[in-house]
C-alpha cells in the first residue's frame, strides 16, 4: 500500500497538489525527445531520468497524456505468452507492475485475479498445453486446467456455451491482473516530471529533421526543437511518424474496440478470455464488466466505434453468461492498434542514427508499459538494444526471424 | 462505412464483404534482390490516405478493387481488376 495514501487517509486536510507542472513552451534543445505521452513514452522518460541520469528530456503529446491507447485498453496484465522471448519480457513487466504503486507512490489499483484462457477445441487445448510448458520452463505460473476448476472459479459460466462451443479446458495463469490504466500514465508522468522531465501536452510533431542518416531535431506545432535522439512511442500513429523519417515497417492499423456494462455487485473474480468466442471480460473495481473483442476486420486510422462490434461481442458474452442478457452496455470506444504480422512488438534502434522505435503494440501494449519504458530507456542511453528486446528488433522481418506470438497475443485470429 | 458497392451486384451491406489488403505489384521474382523481396513480403504502405484495396463479395465470389480513404473510411470508387489493368496500361 502506498504510504502516501495511508497518510492522506489519516490527515485532516485534503489539498492534493497538481501532478506535474504544465510546461507550455518547450526548450530549444533536449538530449532526448519522446514523441507520445502515453504510458510507454512516459515510462521511458521516467526510467531515462531515474536509471540513466538523463533528465534533459521532453515528452511531446499532441493531445493530453494517457488519452490514446493507454486510456482505451481493457487493463489486463499477464505474461502467459507463447515464445520464451515474449514470456521473459512480459514476466519482467508483471514484476514491475507488482511494485509500481510503491515505486511511483500512487495507487495503481493493481489487482491479481487469475486469468483463464478458455479452450473450446482440441487444437486450442494443444496451444494451451504448449503455452503452459513454455511458461513453466521460463518460471511463470501457468497450467492447463479442466472444466471442474473453471466451474469452481467461475460458477456463473455456462461451460457448454449454449451448447455450440463447449469448453474443454483452459490455460490458467495465476499472476493475471488488472490495473487502473490512467494511474499508470499519471504516475509515470509525475515521477518523470519530479526528476526534471518536461511533459508538454497539446504539442504535435510535424516533421523530424534527419540529415545524413542522423536525427538533428523535430519540428513541432510549438517550434523547432534540436535533439540528437528521438523515441517514437505513438502506437496507432506510428505509420505517420515513420513516414517522416522514411522508414518502412510491416505495421498495419486496425481499430480495436471495447465496451463496459452498467455497474453490478462483484461476481466475477477472475479474468476470462476466449479465443474461439473472440471475447475477454473482467469486472472493474467499479463493478462494470470491461469487455473486448477481436480487431476490426479492415485497415482504418480512426477511433470510431461500430454497432457490429457490440452486437457480435454481446451475443458471445451471453453464450457464456446467459444471465447477463438484461444487462446494459453503457459505453463503447475504440483505439488504433498497430498490428505486426507476428504479433510481437517492434522495439529498439533503426537504420537512422538517433531514431528509436517503440511500436507494433497491436492489442498487447498496456501490459508491457513498465518493461518497455525500462528497456527503451536503456536502449536510448547506451545506444544499444537491451537484451530483453533483441527478438523485437525491426530488422527481424528482413532476416525472416519472426517472433510468432499469434497464439497468445490476442483473440479471434 | 456500412455499405459497399460491389461492381457486379451493386450496393450491399458491409457484412457481405471481406477485406483483402492493399493492392500491391509483385516484383519479378527472377530478378528481385533478397532485400526487395523481404520488403514486398513484410512491409506495407501504412500511412493513412487514399488507397487501392482488394475486397471480396462473399455471396457472389467477386474479387474487386476499392479506392478507399483509410483515414476517413470514404470509398471513392469500386471496379473490377481488369479496369485497373487497363488504367495502368494507358499510363
Amino acid at each position: 500500500m502506498p504510504y502516501k495514501l495511508l497518510k492522506f487517509g489519516f490527515g485532516r486536510e485534503f489539498n492534493e497538489s497538481r501532478y506535474f507542472e504544465d510546461v507550455q513552451t518547450p526548450k530549444k534543445t533536449y538530449d532526448v525527445v519522446i514523441i507520445g505521452g502515453g504510458g510507454h513514452g512516459l515510462a521511458a522518460a521516467y526510467y531515462l531520468a531515474k536509471e540513466h541520469g538523463i533528465t534533459n528530456v521532453a515528452v511531446l503529446e499532441r493531445g493530453y497524456i494517457g488519452g490514446g491507447n493507454t486510456g482505451r485498453n481493457t487493463t489486463i496484465v499477464r505474461s502467459n505468452y507463447l515464445t520464451p522471448e515474449g514470456v521473459k519480457f512480459y514476466d519482467a513487466s508483471v514484476k514491475l507492475f507488482e511494485g509500481l504503486s510503491e515505486e511511483l507512490d500512487l495507487n495503481m489499483f493493481y489487482s491479481t485475479r487469475g486469468h483463464f484462457t478458455l479452450a473450446h477445441t482440441d487444437s486450442s487445448m494443444r496451444t494451451m498445453r504448449w503455452r503452459a510448458e513454455v511458461n513453466k520452463h521460463v518460471g511463470v505460473d501457468s497450467r492447463v486446467v479442466g472444466r471442474d476448476e473453471i466451474a469452481k472459479a467461475c460458477p456463473q459460466m455456462d461451460l457448454d456455451c449454449s451448447g455450440h462451443a463447449a469448453i474443454k479446458g483452459a490455460l490458467y495463469h495465476n499472476p493475471g491482473s488488472v490495473a487502473r490504466h490512467d494511474a499508470v500514465a499519471w504516475g509515470y508522468a509525475r515521477g518523470a516530471a519530479n526528476l526534471g522531465v518536461d511533459i508538454i501536452q497539446m504539442t504535435e510533431v510535424q516533421d523530424i529533421d534527419v540529415r545524413n542518416g542522423k536525427v538533428h531535431g523535430v519540428q513541432t506545432s510549438k517550434g523547432y526543437i534540436s535533439t540528437g535522439k528521438v523515441l517514437s512511442a505513438v502506437a496507432g500513429f506510428t505509420p505517420r511518424i515513420t513516414k517522416m523519417v522514411d522508414i518502412k515497417t510491416p505495421i498495419t492499423i486496425h481499430p480495436l474496440q471495447a465496451c463496459v456494462t452498467e455497474p453490478m455487485k462483484p461476481w466475477l473474480d477472475t479474468i476470462i478470455v476466449s479465443g474461439s468466442l473472440h471475447v475477454y471480460v473482467s469486472q472493474s473495481s467499479r463493478g462494470e464488466l470491461v469487455m473486448g473483442s477481436s480487431l476490426d476486420p479492415y485497415e482504418l486510422h480512426s477511433t470510431r466505434s461500430s454497432f457490429d462490434f457490440v452486437e457480435g461481442l454481446t451475443s458471445h458474452i451471453v453464450d457464456m453468461f446467459p444471465f447477463l442478457s438484461n444487462v446494459k452496455v453503457v459505453r463503447q470506444w475504440a483505439g488504433m492498434a498497430d498490428l505486426t504480422p507476428d504479433f510481437a512488438p517492434i522495439m529498439g534502434k533503426t537504420e537512422i542514427e538517433g531514431f528509436y522505435l517503440d511500436a507494433g503494440w497491436g492489442t498487447w501494449g498496456f501490459k508491457a508499459t513498465p518493461i518497455s519504458g525500462k528497456t527503451m530507456a536503456a536502449t536510448i542511453a547506451n545506444d544499444k538494444a537491451h537484451d530483453l528486446i533483441h527478438s523485437f528488433r525491426l530488422s527481424r522481418f528482413e532476416d525472416y526471424e519472426l517472433t510468432g506470438e499469434k497464439g497468445a497475443a490476442s483473440v479471434g485470429h | 462505412m456500412k455499405l459497399l458497392k460491389c461492381p457486379i451486384n451493386g450496393t450491399r451491406p458491409i457484412s457481405e464483404f471481406v477485406y483483402g489488403g492493399t493492392y500491391r505489384d509483385m516484383p519479378d521474382h527472377e530478378i528481385v534482390t533478397d532485400s526487395e523481396w523481404a520488403s514486398y513480403v513484410h512491409y506495407r504502405d501504412n500511412a493513412p490516405g487514399l488507397k487501392k484495396e482488394w475486397w471480396y463479395h462473399g455471396p457472389s465470389g467477386t474479387w474487386f478493387i476499392a479506392e478507399r480513404n483509410t483515414l476517413t473510411d470514404e470509398v471513392k470508387d469500386t471496379y473490377l481488376f481488369n479496369k485497373l489493368v487497363e488504367q495502368e496500361s494507358v499510363k
